[in-house]
């Protein structure tokens, strides 16, 4: 990105100052490396959003950041709807509470180890993942729209997982306001044989070793300790989810001028928050919320299944599930003043810290963990939050690491054979339908994970916790 | 003699398809193989059983979004992959002739599934040279 653009206002803090018809200014949390890897299309898409009706605060771009649809991937943007604030599909993205989950298995690195290629290929005959992938179950008719209705709640209600897991899942593990009349035939339709799947992408089924502590105290009251094994689990609201963001972003556009929106890039597409297709959207957006938050369950219930029989010592409790691709309704202070607003958050974590009335009580007083996925080789970050009101960005820090190299580059440099054998080498095994698939989510494809997370913390979004090494990967 | 063909273009996370042709019914065959082979080698797949895919738009831009997305909602409710493609375009929308074969994980092995079509890069324009060009980034 090109910094003379941009006024520096602290030593990872880049401004957008307000111009032309910016209604506020845009704000992105980077260091210098990070900045200058950032797509010029972050600068123009994060310009673009503060134009939009209602925002309040800033556009905020996380470290992770690229070039996204119409909001960039990696931003947050609140809306009043007192003020004729939007809500946006784009600015939700296509897998909607795309998100990850992390479960303490109560065992040491060293016992999956032992059983590593056992539990791999258990996994990955167990957890249906892949284009393709199709799980046991199938949903129709009154069943679908009570799993859209009452998302990890319904899973748990049909035995997929334990009610602790639901205190440890953001709602409660339900995401009131949903409506699953909301959401079109052909969504639930392309939803009803991928209950329990994990998909492709980036998305993956992770054992990792707590490889680093950076805060001891956190970390024991999340539960790790260095040497630990824990399971991470990446997915989101499969094809419901797609579905919804397709076919909204497209009627947005339509109705664009209908609503007297002039877009400044017809991405953008969204709807107020007060209007007939803002509040169908919403009801719509929240089903997928409430279908990803059951699909992640009965991945969980899965993942018990396999260890029961491949490691029966182990115990799998939920630390905590978050999503990165969502609209919510929180309250913030802006100004010292409390607000209703619309928060979205497009590749962004929410980070509520200690002493936030929305955490259960194990975290209460230590703030909520914040799951940052990274690339198969080099591992995965757990921060918390930092603040007990309204922190930077609307309590916000970054998702993963973000990509480097395109697909198509990064498939016509390396072969998938090549990258899982010399993955096998360092001790991480990897299991996956497709060769091509392992070459295009190479390691090396991404950006540092870890300077994403560093970036975020002396940005003051979030603490770091502990650093996260695979050891078995499933992946999409 | 303007020819027919596709290429992937480079995208921070997602990829952008272009597709061109005499006509636009043929850059709209050329974007439905550009997308399919975002997912596996279009050769590998055996154009053994037809589905029948109608659109209406009188925009050619949101025929391209619509074509392109039905296609994704065809091949994850059949569990199906489509190599040959056949379309017909007048002034009301689409019709188009499909076949493909049901997915073989160990044959195909697809990298990656679409979610969707988008309005990222969603073009279709005329040009002297190279006939229809259409452009859009499929989100994967």
């Amino acid at each position: 990105m090109d910094r003379t653009k941009l006024e520096q206002a602290g030593e990872l803090e880049w401004h957008i100052p307000k111009h032309e018809d910016m209604r506020v200014p845009a704000i992105i949390f980077a260091d210098a490396a990070l900045l200058e890897g950032m797509d010029d299309k972050v600068y123009e898409q994060a310009k673009n959003v503060t134009k939009l009706p209602g925002i309040v605060d800033a556009a905020y771009v996380m470290p992770d950041a690229h070039w996204g649809y119409g909001f960039p991937i990696g931003g947050v943007a609140a809306f009043d709807p007192e003020e004729g604030g939007v809500i946006s599909a784009g600015g939700v993205g296509f897998d909607i509470s795309c998100g990850v989950r992390t479960l303490l298995t109560g065992s040491r690195a060293e016992d999956i180890v032992r059983v590593r290629d056992e539990l791999a290929d258990a996994l990955y005959v167990e957890v249906p993942v892949g284009v393709g992938g199709t799980g046991r179950i199938r949903l129709d008719g009154a069943d679908m729209d009570a799993m859209l209705d009452g998302g990890a709640h319904w899973a748990v209600e049909q035995g997929y997982g334990e009610e602790e897991d639901l205190a440890h899942t953001e709602e409660q593990g339900r995401m009131s306001g949903a409506d699953s009349a909301a959401v079109s035939a052909r969504a639930k339709r392309r939803q009803r044989d991928e209950m329990g799947t994990l998909g492709s992408g980036n998305h993956y089924l992770e054992v990792q070793r707590v490889a680093e502590i950076y805060r001891p105290d956190v970390a024991a009251a999340f539960g790790l300790r260095e040497g630990d094994a824990v399971v991470t689990i990446h997915c989101g609201s499969r094809g419901l989810g797609h579905q919804i963001g397709t076919e909204f972003l497209a009627e947005m556009v339509e109705k664009a001028q209908e609503h007297g929106l002039e877009l400044p890039d017809r991405e953008l597409a969204c709807a107020p928050l007060g209007s007939e297709l803002g509040k169908r959207y919403l009801g719509a957006m929240r089903a997928g919320i409430n279908c990803a938050l059951a699909n992640r369950q009965i991945i969980t219930h899965l993942t018990r299944q396999v260890f029961a029989r491949v490691l029966p010592q182990a115990e799998l409790a939920l630390l905590f599930d978050v999503s990165h691709n969502t609209c919510k309704e929180e309250v913030h202070k802006v100004a010292g003043v409390p607000r209703r607003l619309f928060v979205h958050r497009k590749g962004a974590t929410r980070a509520f810290g200690p002493g936030h009335a929305f955490l259960p009580q194990r975290l209460h007083k230590v703030g909520q963990p914040v799951l940052i996925g990274g690339s198969m080789g080099t591992g995965s970050h757990i921060l918390v939050g930092n603040s007990p009101e309204t922190g930077r960005a609307f309590s916000s820090a970054c998702h993963g690491a973000g990509r480097a190299m395109s697909r198509h580059a990064a498939s016509k440099r390396w072969r998938g054979e090549e990258v899982r054998r010399e993955l096998e080498a360092r001790g991480i095994t990897i299991r996956s339908p497709s060769p091509r698939g392992i070459a295009e989510e190479a390691p090396e494809a991404y950006k540092d994970v870890n300077a994403v997370v560093e970036a975020a913390e002396r940005a003051g979004l979030a603490r770091r916790v502990a650093r996260l090494e695979p050891i078995v990967c499933i992946k999409g | 003699m303007v020819q027919s063909g596709w290429r992937h273009l480079p995208h921070d996370a997602d990829v952008e398809i272009e597709a061109w042709g005499p006509e636009l019914a043929r850059a709209f065959e050329q974007a439905a193989i550009a997308m399919t082979a975002v997912i596996t080698d279009p050769d590998t797949i055996c154009a053994r059983d037809q589905i029948v895919v109608t659109l209406e738009s009188k925009n050619p831009e949101r025929l391209l979004f619509d074509w392109l997305n039905a296609l994704v909602y065809e091949m994850d409710t059949r569990r199906m992959l489509f190599a040959r493609f056949c379309v017909q375009i007048d002034e009301n929308g689409l019709r188009a002739d499909v076949w493909g074969e049901r997915l073989d994980v160990t044959r195909h092995a697809p990298a990656v599934g679409v979610k969707g079509a988008t309005y990222t890069n969603l073009h279709v324009r005329w040009n002297a040279g190279r006939g229809w060009v259409v452009n859009d980034v499929v989100d994967v």
